[in-house]
């Protein structure tokens, strides 16, 4: 039993109906009792989807328990086989329906539907969100794409291509319903790709049919573009087709560069050139002077593992910042993400419980936090600028304007979204420069933080949250000049100079904390 | 089963002849597109402020109550989810041994605590965890400091705000004796403070009194029953607890639910009869508002007398509701679709419905689209899971969840709930794009 306040995954059957959501054609009949259709304003709300997603639930209650649900669950997938017409059908039971046990996969078969039917095996009492979605992407690939091809005859894509002609083909795997930016994504990767003149035969499940999905051998290659999502129907298409797919995620410059040459070395194009077909402005905004006051700056990095792991490259080789925190919720990628933070000197958080995440945060005492949702809120009572890198999503990361995080104009949307939080170079110059200032107070934080942004800075909260967090140096005094000297230091490093000095004065054994300590502190830690 | 109400409509009762004059009434059986009842937590919590809500349940029942609250993390909330796993299922782990863990940790990190409701869900009912002997257990427990009380919120037991109806009546048996003889007045159902303060100021200008509220805002005022109390529903989905109520010798006062001027003045009337208030004076406290509140209605009534609207079922506050636009602000009811039908507390509400208003107990959300399709309403009162697919057909919609959130009940915010129904209208008409 585990103590939950908010999840950073539903549950997965949630997963299985984005992959529903994403494609067309597709329905999705779940054994679920009454309130699980809840899981339709999602879709509805937070993705503004126009349509509702496309799941029929079976909403028993008590007293269908006594009679008999299964025969409930075979009235829901009849009807709604007749009302929508799919060309494959999923049948599967949220947790409730998983404990009576009427064994929705078997008793859809029995229907004798004349479509495929999927069934799905999603144990909500051990697994997440993202692990469904990946799951149900799987069987329906396994289940749809078709015969596999003998070990020894010639992959299909080579046959095809033999016949069709130059141009590599691939296909675009992980993109679903509720994925953070992933409909941008697609229009970018997809963009990077014919630019070098590779083709992209079926992206899937976003916007896929199950028809398409039968022409998944058809390609040399997958794009994998959301590992915790495609990762194991990647591997399978590995095994049955012999396609191999990418490894390389492109957020970021560097990574975007990586992905065009490893897609390039895949499809048998010239990997330089393939390189060179893309520009973005975020390396020349990260050497342009204004960008100076964004080395080493403290960052916490938090999220799904694909975008935690893209991040922490982005924010230290790309933006020059200095990474004092790396963490993700997906625990079946932990070991990705172990390995990043050892490379940072770091030891990852591997956490689903926000509270812990929270913990970690105000222990780091970052500048800025990439995380999720969550990690805005925290940030905001911790008064710390942020920016959401990863799902869980919220209304807002659906913007109207085109937005990926993929690709060159990923790595641009990432400088503007990540930067913008901060005070901007010239603006944190001129704070020092007229810090006597009278106007220039405490609370004049930056108009774009909002009113109030940065009451906690100095004063975490020592609440509940943070209360088992070692205590600082509270035995250490500040003498009253000190104090008073201490607050002359602009705002946005006071609480950095306060952190500092006091445990400088812990380390060298001094009680009472003078405006010497203040300046030896300085001198000892440099900027 | 205790949450459903027992005088819930089964469907050969449905089929029985009715008044002429009275609104039809069917049931319909088929996917609801409903919450359940652990929803209620959302406003619960924060009406009753040193109260803790645990849900023992599922990742399921945790992800619903972030989505229905918005995913709005404003401060740590005061409610929670201890999720089974694999190891309480089978066996492995002692579930009761883990939820005793689970709850002293959480009374450990929120020492201002002091009443901690057991949530039962769809799960923790299936395998019969058995929430009310933990919930006595850990009040042994954690006593004196923390009282432990258990309710059902599971979906396959109560719809949306029975989860608020199932809360309240597992507070009833430890609500105080009342050991006067005079009467008091108990007024049941959560509502908003500032809603509370005018009834309360109403209520006393009369003579009325003394007035309590169930819920608290804090659990150490739990107001005291018994056979001298008198109490009105401010909700109309309070049937266990009227029950439970009535167990403790208190009487209801039946009357119409306290919403637009018509509403709220004759359940105001209903306790001014008990108290034995004059007509004069009953006029002369309630007139100012009533005036108030009927001026703030024509303004909206321009705009909706006339226009149709179609209720999909959710809070049950359906068919008050539907007297209200009806008869107050001239809109025609197309179909007023409701979970439940408690005929008994809504007898003062059906006899006001117009003759033949279409009332569809339960749901089959398909069929029920289609009616609305057909019909094609100016606005359609429905679920956020249903509003913006409809917004896409060009259907006007209005989310039936703000009704709940959103203080609509009295006199003064009269105006509020008719400005709730015209805001859509408003916002098609202005939107030139």
């Amino acid at each position: 039993m585990q103590l939950t306040v908010w999840t950073y995954e539903g549950p997965p059957h949630v997963g299985a109906m984005r992959i529903a959501a994403a494609m067309e054609g597709v329905h999705y009949v779940l054994h679920a009792p009454q309130g699980d259709t809840y899981a339709d304003l999602l879709f509805t709300m937070i993705e503004r989807r126009a349509s509702r997603p496309p799941v029929t639930y079976t909403t028993f209650q008590a007293r269908d328990l006594g009679t008999d649900t299964a025969e409930l669950f075979k009235t829901s997938a009849r009807d709604a086989y007749a009302r929508f017409e799919p060309e494959a059908l999923l049948v599967g039971a949220s947790c409730t329906a998983e404990l009576i046990q009427d064994d929705p996969g078997g008793l859809a078969l029995a229907l004798d539907l004349p479509v495929p039917v999927v069934p799905l095996e999603l144990p909500a009492y051990q697994k997440k969100e993202n692990w469904g979605a990946a799951e149900t992407l799987y069987q329906l690939v396994r289940a749809l794409a078709g015969p596999t091809i003998p070990r020894f005859a010639p992959p299909p894509g080579e046959t095809q291509r033999a016949v069709r002609g130059a141009r590599p083909r691939c296909n675009l795997l992980g993109p679903t319903s509720l994925g953070f930016r992933h409909r941008d994504d697609v229009q970018e990767v997809r963009r990077l790709l014919e630019a070098i003149g590779v083709e992209v035969a079926v992206t899937a499940p976003l916007g896929a049919r199950p028809a398409d999905l039968a022409r998944l051998g058809e390609a040399d290659f997958n794009v994998v573009l959301y590992p915790e999502i495609a990762g194991l129907a990647a591997q399978w298409l590995q095994r049955s087709f012999r396609q191999p797919y990418t490894k390389t995620v492109p957020i970021g410059v560097g990574a975007t560069r990586d992905f065009l040459r490893e897609v390039a070395t895949l499809a048998g194009l010239d990997p330089e050139a393939a390189v060179r077909a893309g520009e973005s402005r975020l390396p020349w905004y990260s050497r342009s002077v204004d960008s100076t006051y964004l080395t080493g700056k403290r960052v916490f990095v938090f999220g799904d593992a694909t975008h935690a792991i893209a991040a922490a490259r982005v924010a230290t080789e790309e933006l020059g910042f200095q990474l004092v925190g790396l963490g993700t919720y997906s625990r079946e990628q932990a070991r990705d993400v172990r390995e990043v933070a050892k490379r940072h000197g770091l030891d990852a958080l591997i956490a689903d419980d926000y509270l812990e995440v929270e913990d970690a945060i105000a222990r780091a005492h970052p500048e800025l936090v990439l995380g999720t949702q969550m990690e805005r809120h925290v940030a905001k009572r911790l008064g710390i600028p942020c920016a959401v890198i990863s799902a869980p999503v919220h209304v807002q990361d659906f913007p109207a304007r085109y937005s990926p995080q993929m690709g060159f104009e990923g790595a641009n949307v990432l400088f503007d979204t990540w930067v913008h939080p901060l005070m901007m170079g010239l603006e944190e110059h001129l704070l020092g420069m007229f810090r006597e200032d009278f106007e220039f107070h405490d609370s004049a934080a930056p108009s774009h933080l909002g009113h109030g942004a940065r009451v906690a800075v100095e004063a975490p909260r020592h609440d509940a949250a943070i209360a088992h967090a070692p205590a600082p140096a509270a035995t250490v005094a500040w003498e009253p000049e000190a104090e008073l000297e201490l607050r002359k230091i602009p705002f946005f490093v006071r609480a950095k100079a306060r952190r500092n000095t006091e445990s400088y004065a812990v380390a060298q054994g001094i009680a009472s904390i003078s405006v010497g300590t203040l300046y030896d502190a300085k001198a000892h830690f440099g900027r | 089963m205790n949450a459903v109400p027992d005088c819930a409509v089964t469907a050969d009762r449905a089929t029985a002849p009715t008044a002429p004059t009275a609104p039809t009434a069917r049931t319909e059986r088929g996917q609801r597109e409903v919450f359940c009842g652990l929803t209620g937590i959302v406003w619960l919590h924060r009406k009753i402020q040193d109260a803790f809500f645990l849900v023992v349940g599922s990742r399921t029942c945790a992800h619903l109550i972030q989505s229905a609250a918005g995913v709005m993390i404003f401060a740590e909330p005061r409610f929670a989810t201890a999720i089974l796993d694999e190891r309480d299922l089978a066996g492995l782990a002692d579930a009761n041994a883990e939820l005793d863990r689970a709850v002293a940790r959480l009374l450990e990190r929120r020492p201002d605590i002091r009443l901690l409701f057991l949530v039962g869900s769809c799960p923790s009912e299936v395998i019969k965890l058995d929430l009310a002997r933990a919930a006595t257990r850990l009040s042994v427990i954690h006593s004196p400091t923390v009282r432990v009380r258990h309710y059902s919120g599971s979906g396959i037991e109560t719809t949306f705000t029975q989860g608020e109806d199932a809360c309240l009546a597992s507070l009833v048996p430890s609500l105080p004796v009342e050991d006067t003889d005079a009467a008091s007045l108990l007024v049941v159902g959560a509502l908003p403070d500032v809603v509370e303060d005018q009834f309360d100021r109403v209520l006393a200008a009369m003579g009325i009194g003394p007035v309590r509220f169930l819920p608290p805002r804090r659990s150490t005022e739990l107001p005291p029953v018994g056979p001298n109390t008198r109490f009105l529903l401010a909700q109309p989905f309070l049937a266990d607890t009227a029950r439970a109520l009535a167990a403790r010798g208190a009487r209801h006062l039946p009357a119409t639910f306290p919403f637009g001027a018509e509403g709220t003045t004759e359940w105001l009337r209903a306790a001014a009869r008990e108290w034995r208030v004059s007509p004069e004076r009953f006029e002369a406290v309630t007139a100012p508002a009533r005036a108030r509140a009927t001026r703030a209605l024509a303004r909206y009534r321009a705009q909706l007398e006339g226009k149709r609207v179609f209720f999909m079922p959710d809070s049950q506050l359906e068919v008050p509701l539907a007297r209200v636009l009806s008869r107050e602000l001239g809109m025609e009811l197309v179909e007023v679709g409701t979970p439940f039908l408690h005929r008994q507390h809504l007898a003062a509400e059906l006899e006001r419905l117009p003759p033949g208003t279409a009332i569809v107990e339960g749901q089959d959300v398909e069929r029920q689209l289609d009616r609305v399709r057909a019909a094609r309403p100016d606005v359609t009162v429905c679920g956020l899971g249903l509003a913006n697919p409809l917004e896409a057909e060009g259907l006007t919609t209005k989310w039936s969840i703000e009704l709940v959130f959103t203080p609509i009940h009295g006199y003064e915010q009269a105006g509020d709930l008719a400005e709730l129904f015209a805001r859509p209208l408003v916002r098609r008409v202005r939107l030139a794009v």
